[in-house]
Order: C-alpha cells, then structure tokens, then sequence
C-alpha cells in the first residue's frame, strides 16, 4: 500500500493546479487521471479570463498553449426568423496582456501537466479513482485501478459530476434544476479565413454568445469561440429543461438546427468538423455548491460547483485554477500544524471567501434564478426582431410613421412586462 | 440519426472492456428514461417496439447528462476504466 501526502483526483485546471502549487512546495502529490493523458476527458466551452489568476501561477502564462486573445465579444437575440446582433471592442481587450483567451483544454491541461511533473508531482494517467476509501468516518485515500492509494488528503477535482464528493458522502447527486448540458463542435477552418470573417488579426480573436430560438426558449444558449485554426461551436441547454419540454426535440437535433441558421453557416462554411464533444456543466451557482471540506477530504473546480454563468460571460476555468491552487495552500497550512480534520481543513473555505471565487458566488448568488426567466429565450428576441423587421421593412405602398411602429410593439403592457423583468434584473 | 452517428466516428474511441452505464433491472419501461431520449447528445437511448428503453453504449462521451437527467434509481452509472472511452484531442 502506498501513501502519499496528497492525491489529487482529475488532471483538469482545478486538479493540476493543485499540484502544481504542492509541489512547488515541496509536497508529495499524486494526481489520478482517468484519460489516456491529461484533457482527454475534458470538453469547455474554450475560454478562460487570466486576470483573476495570472498572478497565482507566475511563469506559466508566457509559454501557455493558448489559442487567440480574444478581442471582439458579441451577442445576438437569435428570434425565429430574424435575429439582432451587437459587437463590442475596446483597448482594453488589445492590452498587452489580454484578459481572456480562447483555449482547447486537451492541448492546454496536457500542456500544463507536463510543468506539474517538471515540478515533482506524479501524475498516473489511465487510472480511474472508483471509490474513496473512509476509515473512522475520515477520508483516507481512494481505491484506483482495483488498488488502494493512502494519503492525508484527498483532493476531489473529478469535475461536474462530483462522483468522489458523493462517494464521501458530502453530497447528493447532481439535480437537473442546478445543471445544462453544453454540446460542441471543433470546426477546423483557414486561419486567413477566420480573420476574415471575424474581423481580427493573427493571434486575435473573437467570442460570440447566441440566445433565443437556438435553445427554442428553452435556459441556454451557443457560443462561438475562435482558436488558431479552428472554431469552437457549442449550445448550452438546462437538463430540467430539456426533460421537461418535449417539443424542443433533442440536443442533436436542436444543435444541428443552430448550426444551420442563416447568422451561423457563412461563418462556418468549408470548415471541417473534426471533433463532436460533451458535457454537462453546473449553472446552479451559489445555492448549488457542493461542501467544500471533510474529513481528510477537500473539493475543487466544476466537482465543487464552481462555473458561473453572468448571462455576458461565462465562466469556470479560473474558478477552477484558484480553488485548486488555494485548496494547495490550505493543506500547506494544514501540514504544518499536523492535522488534516474537517476542522483544520475549513481553512480551504476561509481562503476562498477572502478570494475572488466566493466574493463572486455570493455577489452573483440571485443570478441564475434571474436569468431562467423564459422571456429571455423567447420573448424579448422575438420582440426585438419584430421591432427591427418593421423599422427597416419598405413596403410596395406608404410606410407606417416610426412612431407607430414602435408603439405597434412597445404595448402599454408590454413595457409593464419589461418593469417587472427589469426589477428583477436589479438583483443581478 | 446518420448525422450523427458520423460526427461521433470523427471522435476517438478505445473500446469499452464492458458498458459503464446500464439501465437498472426492471427499470427499463421506467419514464424518467425519457429525459435521456431527449437530453443524450449522442442519442444513445431509445424506445424499442415493445416500449422499453435501451441504452447502446458505443459512442458514449461520457458527459454525464443521462445520470443528472434520470438519476441514478434508474441508472448504475460508473465511468469507464481508466485508457478506455472517448478521448477528445481537442476538447
């Protein structure tokens, strides 16, 4: 039986972080993966914003694997037929050091694993952690490949699913209120082509958010994301949802017909789909994390619950990284004084409430409930479309005054609709 | 259907030595399956002419939308052994 000082449980951005910072310090630290190589099992959206957490790992950026510096956002009210776009871009999105990155996490957590091993950590692919080991109510160690592996703690870094969590008994299973599920396709396309297209230079890029008919009103929404040679296209829809409404059809079909809108195909067009992945994703934010400390046991990244969908940006990778490497430094500080009891390891939660991740889970906790009014996805894109329709419509005979055009659409009720709404969007 | 059976032949698969999810004995007419129907991005579940659910597992990408969808009264859900599975190159 071998023992270590920590296991790490999943090679992702929470995981590897983790083991990144330990063993900086010195500790002994195994991490688990399940894939063939770290990323294998990972499917994102493909950005992460580096400002919360270029200073946590210094030296690791300027060699980082990353795709386009993203410098253009934009988001269209995608109604039936017709559909409203905005785009934004600003000097500080070409600042010397870009806020965010489009990222392809096979690449990326590969990538960063290969600096955790430089640093001294042992990292066994291919082994899948099937249970945790609990002696005396106290998490021990895991059970790996048929194998038991013994540590002062575990850190659960399993991702959304959050198996290792429930195993210790710090959680139920996920709930289909509190989770989506984000589809995706990595589109390989000319990188000539995609400056083209979107209006950006080598090394830049562009990140595009779609929502309304594309989920057919249902919580969600697509994305665009730009890399060096290839798009990541995705649609995100709420699980609850999708099992409830059965007239929105499936996630394939629904995705296929996303691609297929006229706001979508020209930018994809001769592109070749050369990846088709998955995965379910946490939206349920504050009210939905999962403990974060036991035992001998400490959780980080999406297995804690830690994405945040703002509606404008959508979030993960960075909470991933913090909560992995502030998991590191409180088990340093637990190490220290020799003891590794829930009480011990609660520092893990001091930490994260002085840190951006959970000032941001409390700021944003009224969210997620604000921005599952179904008006949303429906709704307002349809309103907006057919207000737009009919401002920029000529037709064969007299053309209506613009301003009843707008009152046409701009009801007395309708803008009562629109106060409530926005009161509600007062909380967010 | 054929749609999208070739766009999971573009993913990379190592064999399942065996199924890593499976419809739970005597569960298979349960109708808290139907969410997986909808909901699999691979649609790997179906309604068979005798109105039962089946599960095929060969394409699965492990994304974990069937255990949130159904639960696991109605689903034995594991992932697969360690080097087996999908393994996405990109991700």
């Amino acid at each position: 039986m071998e023992k270590f000082d920590v296991i790490v449980v999943g090679a992702g951005l929470a995981g590897l972080a983790a083991a990144y910072t330990l063993a900086g310090e010195g500790v002994e630290v195994v991490v688990l993966e399940r894939g063939d190589y770290p990323g294998s099992k990972n499917v994102s959206g493909g950005r992460i914003y580096l400002n919360p957490v270029r200073d946590l790992f210094p030296g690791l950026w300027e060699e980082a694997p990353l795709e386009r510096a993203i410098v253009r956002e934009g988001a269209t009210l995608m109604a039936r037929n017709r559909s409203f776009t905005f785009h934004y871009t600003g000097s500080e999105l070409r600042a010397e050091k870009p806020q965010s990155y489009s990222v392809l996490r096979s690449k990326f957590d590969r990538w960063f694993s290969e600096r955790v091993e430089e640093r001294g950590a042992m990292l066994l692919p291919k082994t899948l952690v099937s249970d945790v080991i609990r002696e005396n109510g106290k998490i021990t160690g895991v059970i790996a490949g048929g194998d038991e592996l013994r540590a002062d703690v575990v850190i659960a870094c399993d991702g959304a699913l959050s198996l290792i969590p429930e195993k210790a008994g710090l959680r139920a299973p996920g709930r289909a209120h509190d989770n989506a599920v984000g589809v995706k396709e990595l589109i390989q396309l000319d990188p000539n082509l995609i400056n083209d297209r979107f209006n950006v230079a080598d090394g830049e890029g562009a990140a595009h958010l779609f929502v309304g008919d594309v989920t057919k009103g249902l919580f969600g929404g697509g994305f665009l994301y730009t890399n060096r040679d290839s798009v990541s296209l995705g649609l995100v829809v709420s699980i609850e949802d999708i099992a409830k409404e059965e007239a929105a059809g499936d996630i394939p079909a629904l995705f296929e017909s996303f691609k297929a809108r006229p706001e979508i195909e020209p930018l994809i067009r001769g592109g070749k789909t050369v990846e088709y992945g998955a995965h379910v994703i946490p939206e349920g934010g504050y009210r939905s994390l999962c403990p974060l400390f036991g035992d001998g046991i400490l959780v980080a990244g999406d297995s804690a619950g830690f994405a945040l969908n703002l509606g404008f940006t959508v979030r993960g990778m960075e909470y991933a990284m913090a909560s992995g490497y502030l998991a590191a430094k409180a088990i340093i500080q637990a190490k220290a004084a020799g003891r590794f009891d829930a009480a011990t390891l609660s520092i893990y939660q001091k930490l994260l409430e002085e840190s951006f991740v959970l000032k941001d889970f409390r700021t944003f906790q009224e969210t997620p409930k604000v921005l599952s009014n179904p008006h949303l996805f429906g709704h307002y894109p349809e309103l907006a479309g057919n207000l737009l329709r009919d401002l920029y419509t000529v037709p064969a005979g007299p053309k209506s005054p613009i301003f009843t055009t707008l009152r046409q659409h701009l009801t007395l009720s309708q803008l009562w609709t629109m106060l409530k709404d926005a009161k509600e969007v007062t909380k967010i | 259907m054929t749609d999208l059976k070739a766009k999971l032949g573009l993913n990379v698969f190592k064999p399942l030595p065996t199924p890593h999810i499976k419809i739970k004995a005597g569960m298979e007419r349960d109708s808290r399956l139907k969410a997986a129907v909808r909901a699999c991005p691979a649609g790997l579940y179906s309604v068979s002419e005798t109105g039962e659910f089946v599960l095929t597992i060969d394409g699965c990408l492990e994304c974990g939308t069937c255990r949130i969808a159904c639960g696991t009264e109605v689903l034995e859900w594991g992932y697969p052994e360690g080097g087996t599975g999908v393994q996405f190159r990109f991700g």
